[in-house]
């Protein structure tokens, strides 16, 4: 899925809005707050068989059965114990619910025009389908995540046929 | 005219198909009563019968008009007046004509379909059809017999003038037309029946105030009324104020910039459901009493103590009951009389009997039968094919069958009752069984079945059911793509229902398809594995056991396997392996096994222990994720904890295919 000329999904042009920035090894990502429907503590989950390891397992969100994605392991990132701080953020892609695991939640910050940068070709820590592109917010980057290719990996998947 | 139509389509096309389904089995009716078929023989019950089937006709013309769905009302337009020559019996009810009418009667449904959905419609097929129509109009003699009733409706002598796109009528009332209790409105809703009608107003005859009578009638119209609409038609409406009004007719040549006609995609199909309002009048009991109860309990709010503990353990249980009856109550509407899936059946048969040259004689049975609404939509598709197979392949030619000693005509019978948690539906024919030999011939042929393997004759019937199967020599256009078998079972599989055969050679077969009750709510069976609780539909369940070491072997280092009942090998599928649970039992004498069985296969799933048995509410994975080998729902318990639903058949499917492959 190519990355959009017009920013990620859900906000306007040219990457202008609001974001909800989390941290995930000591890198501060974002999502467009549109796309964001809840945050919550984390909680146990049910695992899922026959799943991909980043796949942590299902949860119960008020009588909805939504799949719960560890980001550290989806992006690769070294593994750490979850915490107080670590939540659940609940993502409304496309009308489909997912919950990210994150180290912790920060700001929700505005962002203005200008301030989005296109995705510089970096041997980064994180596959680059995953990433929209890069807000500068004062003296931090931030990685606006695509959400779109999470919900791509999610929906379509490589487990064997039903 | 300002509302907007658009809310009444929906209600329109749900009624227009009823209409259609109504007049296509009076037709059927029609068809089978009349022995020798003669026109001058409709009297009686079959003449209301005829006007059913006009009204039908009509109303569909004429709400089709109001919408502007000119395909429609035209077609309907040429069917009713040849459905008029029928009633008045100024044409005999001929083999012919009855068949073209039941054509008519399919084009009409196709046309209400692709209108409704913003499909395209078949025009050639309409048109072939109308043709068809417009000949038997034009060869009906015209005249009357001698025992026909009275002439009750005016202008039945045919006007030739039609026009084609339409009339462009000046209405110019005089001053005096209110005065015999006219009303220019009831006129243009008249006219409007037959078309789309655009009324230019004119007031330029409007006196001064001072002069203004209010008695009197000063204003003047001019009239687009588009559609294909006879002359006579427009004239009649006019025919209280011939006297009273300027008039003039004249036909549209000029093709007015439409309003958009057909519907814009019928991207939002709502649907609805009709329910016995008994129903309903139950559920709003049942929630009056539970508005007592949660008043009940709602006193216990302000403050409790030990001697209110009676009082509040009995409003709990009229708590749970309350809920227990509102469930049933609820899942009660949405069930529907199966008489719906089956409605398409006779003419199915009526045209397979014709088509195949053979003589059928259908039965249905039990058609108040009830079940959900989704399962039976999802039904008539396999229903149909089934029948399909009996026609084609079942039942024997006549002479074939008075060879045999049977009677000519083949009994077909379609029975549906309740049993258990499910309904059944047998469709059972009287012809000549499944050929046994074909099907294990192919069977071999296509590497299915070892050719030395003893089978049995009812694994044999089963064989149909598998992919790609069919022993029929052509592919005929009805049936014999062995695509068939094969898709029925896996569409009742999605219902979460089965299908079954029974055959006798030479005496007939019996299908016996097995639908739940209800898509949304299973008795499960609660089981452990480790520290994760699965539950196991109780439907799949045969029974639970606890293994002694000596009956499981492992023969060869293939599976495991464990005798059943002392003359069954079945294999033992460990669920803490499938789902890589840890800390779980791995002593098959230590756990327990439950035997399911699933399509035809049985197997053991090895587990810790049983937890106890409860229905539980299905929901679907697939909504936010997907489902996934071996589970593809899950339910939430009390604790609020998701606990995933075993799917058995995709689980056997994916323990067995690991199994070889390893």
């Amino acid at each position: 899925m190519s990355i959009s000329e017009h920013g990620a999904e859900g906000t306007q042009d040219g990457g202008v809005g609001q974001y909800l920035t989390f941290l995930l090894d000591g890198q501060v990502y974002g999502v467009p707050i549109v796309q964001v429907q809840e945050i919550r503590g984390w909680m146990s989950v049910t695992p899922l068989p026959n799943s991909p390891a980043y796949i942590k397992g299902v949860l119960n969100l008020r009588g909805t059965i939504i799949p719960v994605i560890d980001l550290r392991v989806r992006f690769k990132l070294p593994f750490h114990p979850y915490d107080a701080l670590t939540v659940i953020v609940v993502v409304n892609i496309r009308d489909r619910l997912a919950g990210l695991v994150v180290d912790s939640v920060s700001d929700v910050i505005d962002v203005g025009a200008g301030e989005r940068r296109e995705t510089p070709t970096f041997e980064g820590q994180v596959d680059r389908r995953f990433i929209d592109s890069l807000l500068e917010n004062g003296q931090q980057v931030v990685i606006v995540l695509n959400t779109a290719e999470l919900d791509d990996s999610v929906g379509a998947g490589n487990s064997q046929a039903a | 005219m300002a509302i907007d139509l658009r809310q009444f389509h929906q209600t329109f096309f749900e009624e227009s198909l009823e209409g259609v389904a109504e007049m296509e089995s009076e037709l059927l009716k029609i068809e089978a009563n009349a022995g020798h078929i003669s026109g001058s023989n409709l009297f009686g019950a079959e003449a209301e019968a005829l006007n059913t089937i006009f009204r039908a006709a009509h109303s569909v013309k004429g709400g089709a008009s109001t919408f502007g769905f000119a395909a429609i009302s035209d077609f309907a337009h040429v069917l009713e007046t040849l459905l008029d020559d029928l009633r008045e019996a100024r044409i005999e009810a001929s083999q012919h004509l009855l068949t073209t009418l039941l054509r008519a009667g399919d084009v009409l449904r196709s046309l209400l379909i692709a209108t409704r959905d913003g499909a395209p419609i078949d025009v050639a097929h309409a048109a072939s059809v109308r043709e068809a129509l417009e000949a038997l109009h034009a060869s009906s003699p015209g005249i009357a017999p001698a025992d026909r009733r009275h002439t009750a409706r005016p202008a039945s002598a045919p006007a030739p003038l039609v026009s084609e796109r339409g009339w462009r009528i000046d209405f110019r009332p005089h001053t005096n037309l209110f005065l015999s209790g006219n009303d220019p409105l009831r006129i243009f809703r008249d006219l409007a029946n037959h078309g789309t009608l655009r009324a230019t107003l004119s007031f330029a005859s409007l006196p001064s105030w001072k002069d203004f009578e209010p008695g009197n009638c000063y204003l003047s119209w001019v009239l687009d009324l588009e559609g294909r609409i006879q002359h006579a038609a427009v004239k009649e409406a006019f025919s209280w104020v011939e006297d009273e009004c300027d008039l003039r007719i004249e036909p549209l040549s000029v093709p007015q910039a439409g309003i958009a006609r057909e519907e814009e995609g019928g991207a939002t199909a709502q649907q609805s459901i009709r329910v016995n309002l008994q129903k309903v009048d139950t559920l709003v009991d049942l929630v009056g009493e539970l508005v007592i109860t949660q008043t009940m309990l709602s006193r216990y709010q302000e403050g409790f103590d030990a001697r209110d503990y009676a009082k509040l353990q009995n409003a709990l249980v009229q708590l749970e009951r309350n809920t227990r009856d509102i469930q049933e109550s609820v899942m009660r509407i949405r069930m529907l009389p199966v008489g719906f899936a089956l409605n398409r059946l006779p003419r199915i048969v009526r045209d397979l009997s014709q088509h195949f040259g053979k003589k059928v004689d259908l039965k249905i049975m039990g058609e108040q039968t009830e079940l959900d609404k989704t399962v039976i939509e999802r039904l008539a598709d396999p229903l149909m094919h089934l029948v399909r197979n009996c026609m084609d392949h079942g039942i024997e030619h006549p002479d074939e069958r008075r060879a045999a000693g049977k009677n000519e005509t083949a009994v077909l019978r379609v029975e549906a009752y309740q049993k258990g948690g499910n309904v059944y539906i047998e469709i059972e024919d009287d012809g000549r069984g499944l050929p046994r030999d074909r099907i294990l011939a192919k069977a071999i042929q296509r590497g299915l079945v070892a050719a030395d393997a003893a089978a049995a004759p009812d694994q044999i019937d089963r064989l149909i059911f598998l992919p790609g199967f069919s022993t029929a020599e052509e592919v005929t256009g009805v049936s014999g793509r062995g695509v068939g078998m094969d898709v029925v079972r896996s569409n009742l599989r999605a219902l979460g229902g089965s299908v079954d055969v029974e055959s006798h050679d030479g005496k007939g077969t019996r299908f016996t398809l097995r639908l739940p009750l209800t898509l949304a709510i299973i008795d499960g069976l609660i089981v452990k594995v480790g520290s994760q609780i699965y539950i196991a539909p109780l439907l799949s369940v045969l029974e639970s056991l606890h293994l002694p070491n000596h009956r499981v072997s492992r023969p060869a280092g293939g599976t495991e396997i464990f005798t059943y009942h002392g003359d069954e090998h079945l294999p033992i599928f460990r669920l803490h392996e499938l789902f890589d649970v840890p800390d779980a039992a791995t002593e098959i004498e230590q756990g327990i096994v439950v035997v399911i069985e699933s399509e035809g296969k049985r197997a053991g799933i090895f587990v810790d222990q049983l937890l106890g048995q409860q229905q539980v509410v299905v929901k679907s994975l697939e909504s936010h994720y997907r489902k996934v080998d071996g589970v593809a729902t899950a339910t939430i318990l009390g604790d609020g904890d998701v606990v995933l639903v075993l799917d058995i058949g995709s689980l056997v499917r994916f323990a067995s295919g690991r199994h070889v492959a390893a």
